[in-house]
């Protein structure tokens, strides 16, 4: 069911500039043409009963509770099928009607149990309300006729019951499956009477559920039912607040019972979800009150001692005592911090300013190092400002999208479903992937193109789609003309045509057939709006930002800029990466990607904070492990991620970490990184403070606290006393005025304030007195910097090889059950789905090795070694093997190497060369690592 | 000259012997040399002499029938092929009084020629419509059509020609035609011997639909239960393709129709034309709303026309005589004939076409020779399961859509079902409800439960429980179902169940109508 209270106008909202008038017992009423009487009515706020339609679904026509009268028109149409037309009469109640709808309401509650004192739905079930609605007094049929409430209840999903007994066959699941969430999971099984809901062949675990909640959030009845409201009933307040997983950033609504989080329901008027979730946002969230919580600050002098939980006074105090008596000792430059892209920016923004103007130098970066940073540096070079250039609403408008390096449906499944829609509706689909993921053929959907190329050689297929565009006279030269620098384009132009750029040349590389990439480039080139949307497969590379700014070179070279339909888009993995990047958290920018060497702007935030400000930019996490080994880093601050298991070569990043004196963790579980630290700062989830996130498409969205910090301070405030302890005072009462600080000092923030926020729900920024309201489109007239600037992107093959010892190549991914280290996910019921990481592999490269689904399997590197269990599958590439990274026992990343992208050295997790051998155990360092992770669980404090 | 003898193909003939018959006649053709040319025809429309063999005399086709394959050496004997004397000898065919008193337009040709031969059709009148319809502006096919009158006779009615000028008005890149061949009506079987004995027809009505509105693809949705249809139509569409009557550009007029067969479902709701289309693009027969029209948005979200097997096959004859010609048969809006066909407790089951305006008493009576057990006519249920029984009294009701109406039937596909006088109508009307429980596709509420409680309703009704109430609660609940139900099948369901009940209430245990059981059978 829906959140308690939402509008439901019965059926979609349309979009006409053409207005039709019409009459809705006697009350003149205007829509939009193709809107139906039912919307009609209710945007007039007339309720006419319905039980089969609502507003996120097309209207269907099976209840028969909406039928109405129309003037001139024989019968009794239903209100939700039935078209608008100018001058029509519509009446809505009358007795032949009352009647009518108590006869089909009498025959619903003839197959109904009446047990709605105890249904889990009462107090918000429209089967109850409608027989209420109609004036349902009996039922004359009896209680011995056929039914269905002796069915048996599925109760296999961790998540929610399918209770078929309840169920009136309204479709409206089977429905929001489609329509919604494009899985196309449940089917309608049976005819007449026996019409019932099925998923797939068994149950709903065993089906293609992807337990997105949709048809659960469809459901007028009790028959799709949440666990949690079985177990703790209705809630009596909700709360408006952003999810935070992945960087789609969907609005939802908390239900509470007091404190409690009953439910997290998809918000029908969010910006970017407009009412949809996933399995992360929408059912993953008991992380936030499980036993692992910490919820009292610890210290300890040497990770061999055991953890002591101390006060939060006196934990900050030896906090900022142990920095000050490091940088003492070995210079102010020996200590620094990590923002985390979990963080909202007001948390992000106090941790870089901690750095800047309490440690008094530039060591800060931010967990994007490791994800994004090319993007930053790639968009920010050729359009002149590193975001992505859409909202997710343009995609409705792509005639063509690519995808490239992203994986959609596992990480960012929102979005993927909107994209799925459009696809649906005959937008074509090109993917750029060494595995063939789900979306390049799935329920309705089938890639035009799947060009499925080896590791590492992006660089190589665009240019040589790019070259296909060129060469044949594809490009808008007009558009590049008028919008991009001329003579930078000429060089590129003599460089992308030239012969080694073709597909043919490049085949040899990239694996893919040059007739397959030019008939691609020919797609793409030639539709009215071509949109292209990339992820980390992009980004993680050697090649990293030479693949954005090859992307950016494409979508100018054929005028993809600057209308919604088309556009740049890069998918961000966590929920706030564009948020902490834009708040300054790389090491040579301050908050809105300004140098630290400009002067004026050292001198705008030097005034602001009144301190002095260090013109050199700091060090980048790797420079930080790197310079921690040689002896010369020697404390960090770490905020909210897990370097431990998240950064490549997990051998050379504990010996970093062993090496360091003060290590300062800030986080909601012991993690990888904490078993590590010296001091432990309990973190606040987001259902635990105030604040805001800005998502992919740059929408900054509120957070709002539901309950009490566990350990009593938000994350924030922990920042904030640290700096007023360090001596750097801070003073801030509540988030928004962090918020002003940040618009103060950023242009692209100037107009943004929570009051505005709270008005328009969120807002895109550029937010300033250009774009009052936000930017969802950028780059429309011209681009930021001016003139699109064309850079050369000439492909140079990784260093990462394959040879006789190494023939294989690794490549690393995430699925859609589990998010990131799995911190979150592995601590709720979505380890069903995925309890352990596999390794897939093609099943030729399985069999010349004797490897059968199952086996363990030792994955060695040049890095290092680890043991995971064999998966055959068709999916991968022969030669190429790939892991997700979600359980750090898997050591994905003892395998995967420094090498790192030339620009950001954002690492190249990407590709590492590998063996595969059958082995009958885990590797060295996993045991090492069990033994390990036992010796610091008997550190920590008994009672918790 | 080497002698022709005929025997139907028709399943209906095949199911009584007809295969066997015809090599029966090769085999002693073979052991006494003969020369013979063999015709698998389709069906005179005469089922009580299935067999129905003839052959060709210099005087015309003489009939035989019923003929079993034991008969043949005798039919030999007495020289049939010559058309001698025999007791099973019926006459020259075309004077025997079934036939000879009806007026076969869309069956023209049906039983006369060889189905599948392209030869026959063209010499006994075949493509001369989709020729003219050719020569002529598709708006002003779409006129003629419209100006014969001819209406849908699937049971809707609706104007043909109408539905047709919706669909040329509707701009698109693809356009569709779609011949509704899911004949599920019990008691009928007159698609079924258009698609077995004439499918050239058929093509020919569609190639000039789809001419008229701008379509080049169309689809035969034929009903699972007809495998021998689906075989003749596959045969057919080839013929018609290979000799260029479709293809890329039908007889060299530039424009394009490609025809394709698609089974049906096994669902009686596919017959209803939106479920059609779900079925027909791979989905599971459900009821659409309409709006939106077919005719606007139909088949895979394009303009359709959709038409059943009859009319259809109707329209050659209509731009090959005109449509005055066509129009010129019938009664009132009623233009043109239609096939009934007599099913049920009937001496002379069979196909009779004829002009509207025929009455029940005419057909039942005059062509079928009353009940097959040689008991009173109880009552009769015209135009399929979801038609009204109708008493005897009504049995002088001319046969229009109109004036059936007016008097509580339905003339629908023009199904006629008969019973005699042992009938418990009590019975029937829970079988209207039984079917429609069997049938529904689920879909809208009415049907669905409503279906299975007027079963329940009417055994209690039956075993006189709570009879008061339950006569109340039974006609509410048709009162829903008619008004209420998203398409045809629960709309009309009560149309059986009420007429059951007012026209035989004696069966349910109440006082019967007056004037009583004197009217109760006629003849």
């Amino acid at each position: 069911m829906y959140s308690v209270k939402e509008f439901d106008g019965g059926t979609p909202l349309r979009v006409s500039e053409q207005l039709v008038t019409l009459e809705i017992d006697g009350a003149p009423v205007t829509v939009p043409a193709g809107s139906s009487v039912m919307r009609a009515a209710a945007e007039a706020g007339v309720r006419v009963p319905k039980l089969c339609a609502t507003d996120t679904l097309e209207a269907f026509g099976s209840c028969r509770l909406c039928l109405v009268e129309i003037e001139g028109r024989r019968g009794y149409p239903a209100s939700c099928t039935t078209p608008v037309e100018p001058g029509m009469k519509v009446r809505t109640q009358s007795g032949k009607l009352a009647q009518l709808r108590r006869g089909s309401m009498e025959l619903y509650i003839s197959d109904h149990p009446l047990d709605c004192l105890t249904c889990p739905a009462n107090g918000n079930c429209e089967l109850q309300e409608m027989a209420g609605a109609v004036g349902l007094r009996e039922v004359r049929y009896g209680t011995q006729g056929k039914n269905h409430l002796a069915l048996a209840k599925d109760e296999s999903n961790p998540y929610f019951t399918f209770d078929p007994s309840k169920c009136i066959a309204c479709s409206r699941c089977v429905r929001a499956c489609e329509e919604v969430q494009g899985t196309f999971a449940l089917t309608l099984d049976g005819r007449g009477f026996d019409t019932q809901i099925a998923a797939g062949a068994g149950n709903f675990l065993e089906s293609e559920c992807v337990s997105c909640g949709a048809c659960v959030q469809a459901c007028p009845t009790a028959t799709l039912m949440e666990k949690s409201i079985t177990d703790k009933g209705q809630p009596d307040h909700t709360v408006v607040t952003t999810c935070a997983y992945c960087g789609v950033g969907c609005s939802f609504r908390a239900e509470m019972k007091g404190s409690e989080v009953v439910r997290m329901v998809p918000n029908k008027d969010g910006q970017a979800n407009h009412g949809h979730s996933c399995i992360k946002g929408r059912f993953a969230w008991g992380y936030a009150s499980h036993p692992d919580r910490i919820t009292k600050p610890m210290i300890r002098a040497s990770i061999d001692d055991p953890w002591r939980e101390v006060s939060w006074d006196e934990a900050i105090q030896y906090a900022a005592s142990e920095i000050r008596r490091i940088q003492a000792k070995y210079g102010r430059g020996s200590v620094g911090a990590i923002t985390s892209s979990r963080c909202s920016n007001e948390e992000t923004y106090l941790v870089q300013k901690l750095v800047r103007a309490g440690f008094g130098n530039n060591n800060v970066d931010t967990c994007a190092r490791v994800c994004h940073s090319p993007t930053g540096y790639g968009l920010k070079t050729t359009l002149g400002e590193s975001a992505g250039t859409q909202n997710f609403d343009s995609v409705d408008h792509a005639d063509v999208v690519v995808v490239i390096g992203a994986n959609p449906t596992d990480a960012h499944p929102v979005f993927a479903s909107r994209m799925k829609r459009r696809l649906r509706e005959g937008a074509k689909l090109i993917v750029f992937d060494p595995r063939a993921i789900d979306l390049a053929r799935t329920a309705h959907v089938e890639a035009t193109h799947l060009l499925q190329l080896r590791p590492g050689t992006n660089v190589a297929l665009i240019n040589s789609f790019t070259h296909t565009i060129v060469t044949e006279g594809l490009h808008k030269e007009d558009y590049i003309r008028a919008r991009c620098e001329h003579d930078a384009y000429d060089k590129w132009k003599a460089f992308i045509c030239d012969p080694r750029n073709s597909p043919e040349a490049m085949e040899e590389a990239t694996g893919v057939p040059a007739a397959k990439v030019r008939a691609a480039a020919r797609i793409y080139a030639s539709a009215p709006n071509a949109a292209i949307y990339y992820g980390l497969g992009v980004t993680e590379h050697s090649q990293g930002t030479t693949m954005v700014i090859a992307i950016a070179n494409l979508a100018m070279v054929t005028g993809n800029i600057g209308r919604p339909g088309v556009g740049v888009n890069p998918l961000r993995g966590q929920n706030n990466v564009q948020g902490s990047c834009d708040m300054g958290s790389f090491p040579h920018e301050f908050p809105g990607y300004r140098h630290v060497s400009d002067p004026a702007v050292r001198a705008l935030f030097s005034t602001h904070w009144g301190v002095p400000l260090e013109p050199e930019p700091g060090l980048r996490i790797p420079n930080m492990f790197d310079a921690a080994v040689d002896g010369s880093f020697r404390a960090l601050y770490v905020q909210g991620e897990d370097i431990a298991q998240s950064d490549p070569n997990t051998e050379h990043v504990t010996r970093a970490l062993r090496s360091m004196e003060c290590i300062i963790v800030q986080d909601l579980f012991i993690n990888e990184t904490a078993k590590f630290a010296h001091v432990f700062f309990p973190g606040s989830s987001f259902l635990e403070k105030d604040g805001t996130f800005t998502n992919a498409e740059r929408r900054i969205s509120r957070v709002r606290k539901v309950m009490p910090p566990l350990a009593g301070l938000a994350d924030w405030e922990v920042t904030v006393a640290l700096s007023n302890a360090l001596g750097y005072p801070m003073h801030y009462d509540h988030p928004s005025r962090i918020m002003d600080e940040i618009a103060k000092l950023t242009p692209t923030f100037t107009g943004v304030t929570y009051d505005k926020i709270d008005r328009l729900g969120s807002i895109q920024w550029p937010c300033n007195d250009k774009a009052p309201e936000g930017t969802p489109v950028m780059h429309v007239d011209e681009f930021v910097r001016g003139k699109g600037r064309f850079v050369l992107t000439e492909y140079m093959p990784t260093d990462e090889r394959t040879s006789r010892k190494y023939p294989l190549l690794l490549t690393t991914g995430r699925i859609l059950s589990q998010y990131n280290v799995g911190a979150q996910t592995r601590r709720t019921q979505n380890v069903v789905w995925h309890s352990e990481d596999r390794l897939d592999l093609h099943p030729h490269d399985a069999e010349n090795r004797g490897i059968v689904d199952g086996d363990w399997v030792a994955v060695r590197s040049r890095a290092g070694e680890t043991v995971l269990r064999a998966r055959l599958t068709e999916r991968m590439q022969p030669g190429v093997v790939y892991t997700t990274f979600h359980h750090p026992e898997s050591g994905a990343n003892v395998v995967t190497t420094e090498n790192s992208d030339w620009a950001t050295n954002c690492p190249e997790y990407k590709v590492t060369a590998v063996q595969l051998v059958k082995v009958a155990g885990p590797s060295e360092w996993q045991r090492q690592f069990g033994d390990f992770t036992a010796q610091q669980a008997d550190l920590l404090p008994k009672s918790t | 000259m080497t002698a022709r003898i005929y025997v139907p193909r028709d399943s209906a003939a095949v199911s009584v012997g007809a295969d066997e018959v015809a090599e029966a006649v090769a085999q002693v053709a073979r052991q006494r040399r003969l020369e013979l040319q063999i015709v698998r025809n389709g069906s005179r429309g005469m089922f009580w002499l299935e067999p129905l063999v003839e052959v060709a005399t210099p005087a015309g086709r003489v009939a035989y029938g019923p003929v079993t394959a034991g008969d043949v050496p005798g039919l030999f004997d007495a020289g049939f092929v010559e058309g001698a004397a025999h007791p099973l000898r019926l006459g020259p065919t075309e004077d025997i009084p079934y036939l000879k008193n009806q007026e076969r337009l869309t069956f023209a040709r049906v039983g006369i020629t060889d189905p599948l031969s392209l030869a026959d059709y063209e010499q006994h009148g075949g493509w001369r419509g989709l020729r003219a319809a050719i020569a002529m502006q598709d708006r002003d096919i779409v006129e003629q059509v419209t100006a014969s009158g001819l209406r849908g006779r699937g049971g809707a009615a609706f104007p043909a020609g109408i539905k047709w000028r919706t669909v040329l008005g509707a701009a698109a890149d693809q356009k569709y035609v779609v011949c509704n061949a899911d004949e599920g009506d019990s008691g009928t079987f007159s698609d079924r011997m258009i698609m077995e004995g004439d499918p050239f027809v058929l093509i020919e009505g569609m190639a000039i639909a789809a001419i008229a509105v701008g379509a080049t693809l169309g689809y035969i949705y034929v009903r699972s239960e007809y495998p021998d249809a689906e075989h003749t139509l596959r045969a057919a569409i080839a013929a018609a393709r290979q000799a260029g009557f479709l293809g890329p550009s039908v007889l060299g007029s530039g424009k394009a129709f490609e025809l394709d067969v698609r089974r049906g479902a096994g669902a009686y709701i596919c017959g209803e034309e939106t479920a059609m289309l779900d079925s027909l693009e791979g989905k599971r027969g459900m009821v659409r709303p309409k709006p939106p029209l077919p005719a606007i948005a139909g088949l895979f979200g394009k303009p359709t026309v959709i038409n059943n097997v009859i009319t259809l096959a109707s329209v050659p004859i209509i731009l090959d005589r005109g449509a005055r010609f066509y129009a010129d048969y019938g009664m009132g809006r009623s233009r043109g004939t239609l096939p009934f066909q007599l099913a049920g407790n009937i001496k002379h089951g069979g196909l009779v076409e004829k002009a509207f305006g025929i009455t029940l008493r005419e057909l039942i009576h005059d062509f079928g020779g009353g009940t097959a057990t040689g008991r009173p006519v109880r009552t009769a249920q015209v135009g399929g399961p979801l038609g009204q029984y109708l008493p005897v009294a009504k049995f002088d009701t001319p046969l229009d859509y109109e004036a059936f109406a007016a008097a509580g039937g339905m003339v629908g596909h023009g199904g006629v079902v008969v019973f005699d006088d042992t009938v418990d109508m009590a019975q029937m009307a829970r079988y209207a409800m039984e079917f429609c429980a069997i049938e529904s596709c689920g879909k809208c509420t009415p049907c669905r439960i409503g279906s299975v409680r007027g079963v329940e309703v009417i055994d209690k009704l039956r075993h006189g429980e709570r009879r008061a109430q339950n006569l109340v609660l039974l006609r509410d609940l048709c009162d829903t179902m008619t008004n209420a139900s998203l398409c045809a099948m629960g709309g009309l369901t009560p149309g059986p169940v009420i007429s059951a009940l007012d026209h035989f209430p004696e069966d349910f245990g109440l006082p019967p109508v007056s004037p009583p059981a004197a009217s109760k059978a006629s003849r």
